[in-house]
């Protein structure tokens, strides 16, 4: 089901090295592509297969798992009626991916959320700073090993009574 | 000739105290700063069926009119500079009240962004439990810090320069 859609038949054409896994759940195709082309990929997906619209730029910290982070793109086409997720596998350090907010502008300000959550850099970006949390803050709290109550409290330890 | 009565019956003798903590606990005016859904009971608490009008308290939008915030909702550690210039903003006397649980003490947030109680920043007059509280908490939070106020003893003498000011009556 996952090999008969139209984007995936066409990143298997056209960027075969690059194409890590091909997962389907419920009715949503998944993409994870290596991240040296992940700029490429999505030139490719927004100009051919008119996936003009990002929805969504986030990233998941697999804490013990090498690499560690996985970006995740949720894509949608306007005239295509339909959405695909790209994701791209991203090492500790350095934890860098190339931007996207050459291809959509959306990008921008999501992938700063990212930088602001995960310490993901991005090269290329126009303008990288923390968006979300205050610009003297220490650490990325979405980072699985972030303390849940923030560094300057003793973590919680169950109720006491 | 004369005035037979000068004065007539239109003279009452009181103290300084009980007249001006009548008059300041008769027209509390809040600061409106919502935060949260604590704001929505707070709005309601304000319109017309349970009415804070009728308590001589009208909300102020701007704190250089207002003489008690209403710290209504969660406190971000990025919100919490922001409420502390808006206090600081405020002219003398100036109460505080936390409504909700979030604003007394975090409430569920007990995480990294979220400010553990507004009192780690202000100096808190009146703590209003409940997630959130019902008008009727706001109000009866409300009666208290009147209650509050009219217990204050030389609060106003103090500052044009008539002594120091006294530890609270204790009734």
């Amino acid at each position: 089901m996952a090999e008969n859609h139209r984007a995936v038949v066409k990143l298997r054409e056209k960027f075969a090295g690059s194409v890590l896994e091909v997962k389907e759940f419920r009715g949503e195709v998944t993409v994870t592509v290596k991240k040296e082309e992940i700029v490429a990929i999505c030139t490719f997906l927004r100009d051919s297969l008119k996936y003009n619209l990002l929805s969504d730029v986030t990233a998941v910290d697999y804490l013990g798992r090498e690499p560690r982070f996985m970006m995740v793109y949720n894509l949608y086409s306007i005239p295509g009626k339909d959405r695909l997720r790209v994701k791209a596998p991203v090492e500790e350090s350095p934890a860098v991916v190339d931007t996207v907010s050459t291809v959509w502008s959306t990008a921008d300000w999501l992938e700063r959320e990212v930088f602001d959550l995960f310490g993901i850099t991005f090269t290329g970006h126009p303008d990288l700073r923390r968006i979300l949390l205050t610009d003297d803050w220490v650490g990325h709290p979405l980072r699985k090993d972030y303390p849940l109550q923030g560094p300057d409290r003793e973590p919680y330890a169950g109720r006491l009574s | 000739m004369g005035v037979n009565q000068p004065l007539g019956d239109n003279v009452k003798l009181t103290t300084l105290d009980s007249l001006v903590n009548w008059a300041r606990k008769s027209s509390i005016w809040p600061m409106t700063f919502g935060l949260a859904c604590c704001a929505i009971e707070m709005m309601a608490t304000g319109a017309a069926k349970h009415d804070l009008d009728r308590f001589g308290i009208i909300f102020r939008a701007s704190p250089r009119q207002a003489d008690c915030i209403i710290i209504a909702g969660t406190v971000t550690k990025k919100m919490l500079p922001i409420i502390q210039t808006v206090y600081e903003q405020m002219p003398e006397p100036k109460w505080v009240i936390a409504m909700g649980a979030c604003a007394c003490s975090g409430g569920i947030f007990d995480t990294y962004s979220v400010v553990q109680g507004i009192d780690e920043g202000l100096p808190v007059d009146v703590y209003i439990p409940g997630c959130p509280p019902r008008p009727e908490a706001l109000l009866y939070g409300l009666m208290k810090l009147q209650d509050k106020i009219s217990k204050e003893r030389n609060s106003f003498g103090s500052t044009i320069g008539l002594g120091e000011r006294l530890p609270p009556a204790a009734a």
